[in-house]
């Protein structure tokens, strides 16, 4: 285990920048989810650290070692990739003990078999263990893929939309058995996903990317109370934040183009009035879709709430976020 | 990937059972009739109209394994009976068995050559064309065009600079002048298709076993060749049936010491008349090597291209 820095790393492919100056720590027994849409360089930063990509500049330390120049087998660094990669030619016992048998693990076959057979529990395929790699389907394969990194015990874990393919209901088991793992064995983990459900759950950090820059690093919780962007805040919460132009309730500080209201941020009952257009009841919660002064917003209310479309609800912002016209946060 | 999961309708089957059955059946009389003729006497093998039933004879065999000499009935009678079941075959014909023919080591060294050419082929060829198919070469794209431009000519166009390198070399009439002959010619087809092959198998594996705590190397040899075999056994067999059946370079460049089995099958039919059964045996066992080689890589062959546990 091991703590983890990025310093001023930049990687071009081409014309186009796929990691711009980022820096980064990812301190030791952190869980930390790389949030971004598709291109913003989540992919990248793991195949920075792991060794399969060299940076254009900037240095990479794993443990305190400087790590740059080093082939991904001397880094110690396991990792799960969004395509499985499983070995098609091995069966899924030989998939998981692949690591374990490298030149530089070489583990006694008895530690290879209590290991695999752990870690085929945890993830459940302990009954397609002598199954073909190519006869799983595409939850299988994934679930192979994050035994294949889960055997080992690296400096650190990298994970790239490891529960992508997985049901929802074997996802959310996931989710909680990973996290386990993680705060049980202190394990370092840098963690790349699209859903905010399990940035939210799973991360002790977050950091978000923006097109190759990383534009905020913090806890979850700093990251939604606390956003330093319009984007960085449209990358966490459900239903996003609503963004409206500044002056919509009234004044606004100097420099401010945007409101940024999140559902909370909205309090009903008192202020201005909104027509309901449409009442979403999700079951625990219903979401509100409002009309105020022709703009359209989002908002969450009582889960057994009388409205109906059509009906007048008054609302104004509490304690809301205020952006300049660049996105950029002001207040 | 889709496939058509609907049965083919009857008529259509029928029509694909006859094209295919017509098919074999034109490919493989003449190899039949080589082998017919190999059992034939002489005179059977020569006869019109061609016969379809005969007297099967071990003639032709004992012909291209030995040299014989014509004897009179005098010789004969003081040599006695005759001691092993080949020397009665060729009493009957009023000869005499002087000693083996040269075919066996003939065939020895087509066998040596020929393997040994395919073996070099595939080393080379795999490496050239993993390094091609991963790595950033430069000039990749020409000196890939260079390759292949060595085979937009008939290899024996440059049979004089060649037979002048050899004789200079001193790899004339040599086995490992031969092999070396042979893998030159066949490399570019080996690394042109092996090429294909590899690119076809995702770059991902290589990149999931460097993780796994495996070098360049050994990601290769334990990832990469598995999942190549399909393509390297069918590029093994074009290189070997290339090396094996080639004629023109072992008629020019080989006589007493490394001479192949093509060069010297049709020398058989001078030594005692148009012994056209000798020269059919020489050829059917000519066959067996590289049918034997076809058959063992035919699994390689037919196995299905190992997919889906890459996500596209």
């Amino acid at each position: 285990m091991a703590e983890v820095t990025l310093q001023g790393i930049s990687k071009s492919f081409g014309a186009t920048t796929a990691l711009d100056d980022v820096t980064m720590t990812i301190p030791d027994g952190s869980f930390v989810v790389l949030l971004g849409p598709t291109g913003a360089g989540k992919t990248t930063t793991l195949r920075m650290v792991s060794g399969l990509d060299k940076p254009d500049r900037g240095r990479i330390t794993i443990g305190g070692r400087d790590v740059t120049g080093l082939t991904p087998a001397q880094r110690d660094v396991a990792m799960v990739f969004q395509q499985y990669s499983l070995y098609p030619h091995l069966t899924v016992r030989q998939n998981l003990e692949f690591p374990l048998k490298s030149p530089i693990l070489r583990t006694p076959q008895a530690e290879i078999d209590r290991k695999v057979g752990e870690v085929a529990e945890i993830l459940q395929i302990s009954h397609k263990l002598d199954n073909k790699a190519t006869a799983l389907s595409g939850g299988e394969m994934q679930r192979v893929s994050i035994g294949r990194a889960l055997v080992r015990d690296p400096a650190v874990y990298l994970m790239d939309e490891p529960l992508s393919s997985l049901d929802a209901k074997l996802r959310s088991d996931l989710r909680i058995e990973l996290k386990g793992i993680q705060a049980n064995s202190g394990a370092t983990l840098l963690y790349v996903t699209h859903d905010q459900i399990e940035a939210m759950t799973m991360a002790t950090h977050v950091g978000v990317l923006d097109r190759g820059r990383l534009v905020q690093f913090g806890t979850p919780r700093e990251i939604y109370q606390n956003p330093v962007s319009i984007y960085a805040a449209s990358r966490l919460g459900q239903p996003r934040i609503n963004i409206l132009p500044a002056d919509l309730f009234g004044s606004a500080p100097p420099g401010a183009t945007h409101i940024g209201l999140r559902p909370e941020q909205i309090a009903q009952g008192e202020g201005q009035e909104s027509v309901v257009q449409r009442v979403e009841r999700l079951g625990d919660q219903t979401r509100l879709h409002l009309t105020f002064k022709a703009h359209d917003l989002i908002t969450v209310t009582d889960a057994h709430t009388a409205l109906k479309a059509g009906d007048i609800v008054r609302i104004s912002p509490r304690e809301p976020f205020y952006f300049a016209a660049d996105g950029a946060r002001v207040a | 990937m889709s496939f058509s999961v609907t049965e083919p309708r009857r008529g259509t089957k029928w029509l694909a059972g006859i094209l295919v059955v017509g098919y074999a059946i034109i490919t493989m009389v003449p190899l039949l009739w080589i082998i017919a003729t190999g059992f034939k006497s002489p005179t059977d093998s020569i006869a019109y109209p061609p016969v379809v039933v005969f007297d099967p004879t071990l003639e032709g065999y004992v012909n291209l394994f030995t040299d014989r000499t014509r004897a009179t009935p005098q010789m004969l009678e003081e040599a006695g009976p005759p001691e092993t079941w080949y020397d009665a075959i060729a009493q009957e014909r009023g000869t005499v068995i002087t000693g083996p023919s040269r075919y066996g080591e003939r065939f020895l060294n087509s066998v040596i050559i020929g393997f040994g050419s395919t073996a070099l082929c595939m080393i080379l060829g795999t490496a050239a064309a993993y390094a091609f198919s991963r790595f950033r070469v430069p000039l990749k794209d020409d000196l890939l065009f260079f390759i292949l431009s060595t085979r937009m000519m008939p290899p024996i166009a440059v049979a004089i600079p060649i037979f002048l390198m050899f004789r200079n070399l001193g790899l004339s009439d040599t086995h490992l002048g031969m092999i070396l002959l042979y893998t030159a010619v066949n490399l570019s087809l080996s690394v042109w298709l092996l090429k294909g092959f590899i690119d076809e198998i995702p770059v991902e594996y290589e990149e999931a076993a460097l993780i796994d705590g495996y070098t360049r190397f050994q990601a290769f040899y334990k990832v990469v060749l598995p999942q190549a075999a399909t393509g390297i056994a069918s590029t093994a067999i074009f290189c070997l049936i290339f090396a094996w059946n080639e004629y023109a370079f072992a008629v020019l460049l080989t006589s007493g010491n490394a001479q192949t089995a093509p060069p010297f099958i049709p020398t058989i039919i001078g030594t005692s008349g148009k012994d056209w059964p000798a020269v059919a045996a020489g050829a059917t066992i000519f066959l067996i090597p590289v049918m034997v080689f076809t058959i063992l890589l035919r699994k390689h062959l037919l196995r299905g291209i190992t997919f889906g546990a890459v996500r596209k």
